[in-house]
């Protein structure tokens, strides 16, 4: 492989490993906070992309305000799956937790398939996502730019917020200890509705991402992107949000790398991040950057 | 002793009533019926692992991949086999070899079985969501493989024309055993043990319980029984490809546990009956009528709404589900009995 080559699939393989990270912020929040594993979160990206396809191709608006739209509403969703699946079992056993994040994620990809049909329709992206930049050799969809830069910038307005305001300390301090937290005085459930809002936003603006790299959405579109974001996030240490970021790259320059060495082994593909799962909990369960997270009973 | 009859007497019930249906059903209400049965099964296996020890295993659908692809493989004669391997030949020995039937099922089982055993070691060193999510990246990498493994597996095409083997006889056949062997587990002292380590895995340990083989029996004699069912099914459907085996299946499955009542062999019976009943009734709600002047147009899809939206509301707010821990017992239908002629007052407790 030459150099032109190698550039090229490392800019492929950064793409689409902003875009997990994206997607494994969410579920490193939530996790961190309230030690479930979302499962509903990959199925926002559907509804974002849906929303997506709806303002643009349907009612014909400007792309700005359809995607304004999109994450928006992709942020309510993920408040209001909290309200509705997660709150009530808040003092439950754990399995119950994760049974009834399974059902909302079924719930949600069937309810979109029923409004919409099942039929996957092409997303209308803008017409600046298209085309490419040429140099020296090297040739870059300017999409592979869009996407790692709007990551940046969310991440850093994430970490900022999180770091550096009174309720980022909250969730913080929230995620530490939850009954300890409330006792300070701190309106618990305002501070994880936040969590799930911020989670929910980073899916959405990730759901019209992947929908302009990959231009067809389907109800189930969600489930794939998601649980390897979850693995990305467990790969970095879950409740880590660096952790998250660097998860995403690895996992996705790994898939690249599988696509672009082996072609014939292109079909398994999907196989390697649940491989990548099993190593990374009996070699490490803490994840690359976790601190020991305490394995906490069900 | 008097138990012991009065399960023979049940099973020789079933029997008759099998024989009936055998009869006098017609074809739709047979497949029905073997449907029923084939999800008895699947339901009790899974009940082993997610409901007796409390682990919440998310990859179901691998062991019945499994055991579907295996006892396929091992039905067809040569002849099929070169046929619907025309992209790449099957691989030896599968490509010479053809059971019968029984020999296929064990075989499909045991494959499963095996497949749990080298699966076992890593998923019981992590718990809870960590044990949900690795089980669930088996059964997503089984899937894969099915997918892919051309020479194996025939790829996306999957196996067609299997032989309808699948009679009633073998479908309830194997139901009741299932329910006989993990009924009399449950009992035993490695069942009790088991639920010991849901309850309480560390009081558990202490009490001298070895968590790891008392978890590994159960998952490989769930992986079992879950193979065998996935070969009846095989021989039901008599088409199979990858896309028959995806989380879907493991959904079903979960949804059927949950409502019957988590730990409930009788709730998880009940439940799959229910299930597989309801869900061909529900059906209306998917084709269209015309009600009272008004036509409605029937919405595909719309009955995993109701499914998913029944468990959202199962486990949020009915968490014990039908049955919710407590168990079928002759002398607890006795009880009834009595009670409904008024020997006993209305909630009074048995004598113990």
């Amino acid at each position: 492989m030459d150099l032109v080559t190698l550039m090229q699939q490392l800019v492929n393989g950064l793409s689409l490993g902003s875009l997990y990270a994206l997607i494994a912020i969410g579920y490193t929040l939530v996790y961190g906070i309230l030690r479930l594993i979302n499962f509903a979160h990959g199925d926002l990206i559907m509804v974002s992309a849906y929303v997506g396809v709806m303002g643009v191709g349907l009612f014909r608006w400007p792309w700005p305000a359809a995607f304004g739209l999109a994450v928006g509403l992709t942020g309510l969703m993920g408040v209001l799956l909290e309200r509705g699946a997660y709150r009530p079992l808040r003092r439950a056993p754990r399995i119950s937790l994760l049974i009834s994040a399974i059902a909302a994620s079924f719930f949600l990809e069937n309810l979109v398939l029923v409004i919409a049909g099942g039929r996957p329709k092409p997303f209308p992206a803008p017409a600046w996502s298209a085309g490419a930049i040429e140099a020296g050799g090297l040739f870059i969809p300017r999409l592979s730019l869009v996407i790692p830069l709007t990551a940046g910038v969310l991440l850093l307005g994430l970490f900022l917020l999180v770091h550096r305001t009174q309720a980022g300390r909250a969730m913080r301090a929230i995620a530490y200890d939850l009954e300890t937290t409330s006792l300070m005085g701190v309106n618990v459930n305002r501070i994880i509705s936040l969590a799930f809002l911020l989670g929910s936003l980073l899916a959405g603006a990730g759901g019209l991402l992947w929908a302009m790299k990959y231009p067809q959405v389907n109800p189930f579109m969600g489930i794939l992107p998601g649980l390897k974001a979850f693995i990305a996030a467990v790969l970095g240490g879950i409740g880590n949000l660096a952790g998250a970021v660097l998860g995403g790259l690895v996992l996705g320059l790994l898939e690249i790398s599988i696509v672009a060495l082996f072609p014939d082994w292109g079909g398994y593909r999907d196989a390697l991040a649940f491989a990548l799962l099993i190593i990374i909990l009996l070699v490490r369960p803490t994840g690359l950057l976790g601190e020991a997270v305490a394995e906490e009973k069900l | 002793m008097k138990n012991r009859l009065l399960t023979l007497g049940a099973v020789a019930g079933l029997l008759l009533l099998l024989w009936g249906a055998q009869r006098f059903a017609d074809e739709y209400q047979v497949r029905l019926l073997n449907t029923a049965a084939i999800f008895i099964t699947l339901a009790l296996g899974y009940h082993l692992i997610n409901g007796v020890c409390g682990q919440l295993h998310l990859g179901p659908n691998a062991f019945i991949a499994l055991g579907a692809y295996t006892a396929a493989l091992l039905t067809l004669t040569p002849a099929e086999k070169s046929r619907i391997f025309f992209l790449e030949p099957l691989i030896w020995p599968f490509s010479q070899l053809t059971l019968p039937f029984a020999a296929a099922l064990c075989c499909g089982g045991l494959v499963a079985a095996g497949f749990a055993f080298l699966t076992g070691f890593p998923v019981f060193r992590v718990r809870g969501d960590y044990l949900a999510i690795v089980t669930l990246g088996f059964g997503e990498v089984v899937r894969v493989l099915a997918n892919n493994w051309q020479g194996l597996t025939n790829g996306p095409l999957g196996l067609k024309g299997l032989a309808p083997h699948t009679t009633l006889w073998w479908s309830w056949g194997v139901a009741v055993a299932a329910l006989l062997v993990i009924t009399a587990l449950t009992r035993s002292g490695y069942g009790r043990a088991m639920q010991a380590i849901r309850e309480d895995e560390i009081a558990a340990r202490a009490m001298g319980v070895d968590v790891f083989r008392h978890l590994m029996l159960a998952y490989l004699l769930s992986a079992f029984f879950l193979g065998v069912g996935g070969g009846l099914l095989a021989h039901l459907v008599t088409t199979i490809s990858p896309t028959l085996f995806t989380f879907f299946l493991t959904f079903n499955l979960l949804i059927i546990i949950v409502v019957g009542g988590l730990g409930s062999a009788t709730g998880a019976v009940l439940a799959a009956l229910l299930f597989t009943v309801g869900g061909e009734w529900l059906r209306v709600v998917e084709e269209p009528h015309v009600l009272l002047g008004f036509s409605y147009p029937g919405i595909p899809g719309l009955r995993m709404v109701i499914f998913s939206l029944a468990l959202l509301l199962v486990i949020i707010y009915f968490r014990r589900g039908l049955c919710g821990g407590r168990e079928f017992t002759w002398e607890g239908l006795g009880r009834r009995l009595r009670r409904l002629k008024g020997r006993i007052p209305f909630g009074a407790r048995p004598q113990r």
